[in-house]
């Protein structure tokens, strides 16, 4: 190997890194965009369900998985016991 | 028109505090009024760079808390009386730099200047996130690597949607300065091009600053690689980014080290 080395020294290392670069951004700058979308979507789902119930702020979670054919939109409220309605009529009380 | 422009990265150590120098002082040749302002609280430099580093009375901290005027803490520079140092403070916390003081204190630099050139620190903390808040144009400056054109990409997103610009819904004009470019390292494929680093981060290219001697020297001694060694390859690159900067077109080159035979013949470290 060394003596191939010889006749090529410089093996070019930046079209490695041009790649890498695209890559990981185009996937970052994504995600990027996402995070806002994820803050708005959590936003707005806990001013739904507070409108109906006491609910601290910090139980609503939504998580996103990206993948390649379909993303997955995971929202997981955890409403603590026993549950508050704000309102009497509407009986159906999410769990 | 006082336009603010801001020099910043994302990363570290790749050349921010230079190009302000660099540019705030090219500005300043033409006889516009400029005031280059350090926001690297805790981490000040700019003053060291400009050669001001003994004549530090206030900061911009004491101008934000309004323990001093804005006169009292602006440095004349030595070489060129409309070349202005606005110095961080050494010893406070970022913290201090609170956003109301800072919208008060740029409003008050864009009455008295033609250009404020605000040195960002490293990061995408407060500190970058106030230097780059009140800008009208902003300088990215990226090494030809790929960590820093990662964080550029970063920073790129950042003044789309953090600025006061950006939250008007206003257009944020930003340029790409390379430095320490290598050109000869680039064309054996050995180091990211121009092309693929203006592919990748998509903004409009203003200025190819070739890895130099210069710059160091420049630093040693405390003074604007324009300003001290005019003809070097840095300096002259710096000095077409500063035309290009105020709407001039100007042909886009890779300057090179003006060298002799010997140092041709012998390598660059010959000479």
């Amino acid at each position: 190997m060394t003596i191939f080395n010889f006749f090529k020294p410089s093996r070019s290392s930046a079209p490695v890194a041009r790649d890498r670069l695209q890559i990981l951004l185009q996937h970052e700058r994504v995600s990027a965009g996402a995070s806002d979308l994820i803050a708005k979507l959590r936003e707005e789902i806990l001013g739904v369900i507070a409108r109906h119930v006491d609910i601290p702020a910090d139980k609503v979670q939504v998580k996103m998985q990206r993948g390649d054919a379909v993303s997955t939109l995971e929202v997981e409220i955890e409403l603590p016991n026993p549950i508050r309605q704000r309102r009497k009529e509407g009986a159906e009380a999410a769990a | 028109m006082s336009q603010v422009l801001v020099v910043t990265s994302g990363k570290g150590g790749v050349g921010k505090t230079t190009s302000t120098a660099a540019i705030g002082a090219a500005l300043a040749l033409s006889g516009q009024r400029v005031a280059v302002v350090d926001f690297d609280v805790g981490l000040r430099n700019l003053d060291l760079v400009m050669g001001a580093e003994r004549r530090v009375v206030y900061d911009l901290i004491n101008v934000v808390q309004g323990e001093a005027k804005l006169q009292q803490a602006l440095i004349r520079d030595k070489r060129l009386d409309t070349l202005y140092v606005l110095p961080a403070s050494q010893t406070r916390d970022k913290d201090a730099l609170t956003e109301e003081g800072v919208t008060r204190v740029m409003e008050e630099l864009r009455g008295h200047f033609d250009w404020v050139v605000c040195d960002s620190p490293a990061g995408i903390e407060r500190g970058a996130m106030l230097a780059m808040r009140h800008a009208d144009v902003a300088i990215v400056v990226t090494n030809p690597e790929v960590s820093s054109v990662r964080d550029s990409d970063r920073i790129i997103g950042m003044l789309d949607s953090k600025t006061v610009k950006a939250e008007k819904g206003e257009y944020m004009e930003k340029h790409l300065l390379l430095t320490r470019y290598d050109a000869a390292r680039a064309e054996r494929g050995q180091m990211l091009k121009v092309e693929d680093v203006l592919e990748i981060l998509s903004i409009p290219l203003l200025g190819i600053i070739p890895e130099s001697e210069a710059v160091l020297n420049a630093s040693n001694v405390g003074c604007p690689v324009t300003l001290v060694d005019t003809d070097s390859a840095p300096a002259r690159a710096y000095l077409d980014a500063a035309r290009r900067l105020e709407g001039e077109n100007i042909p886009m080159v890779v300057p090179a080290e003006r060298r002799g035979f010997m140092s041709k013949l012998f390598g660059r470290r010959a000479a």
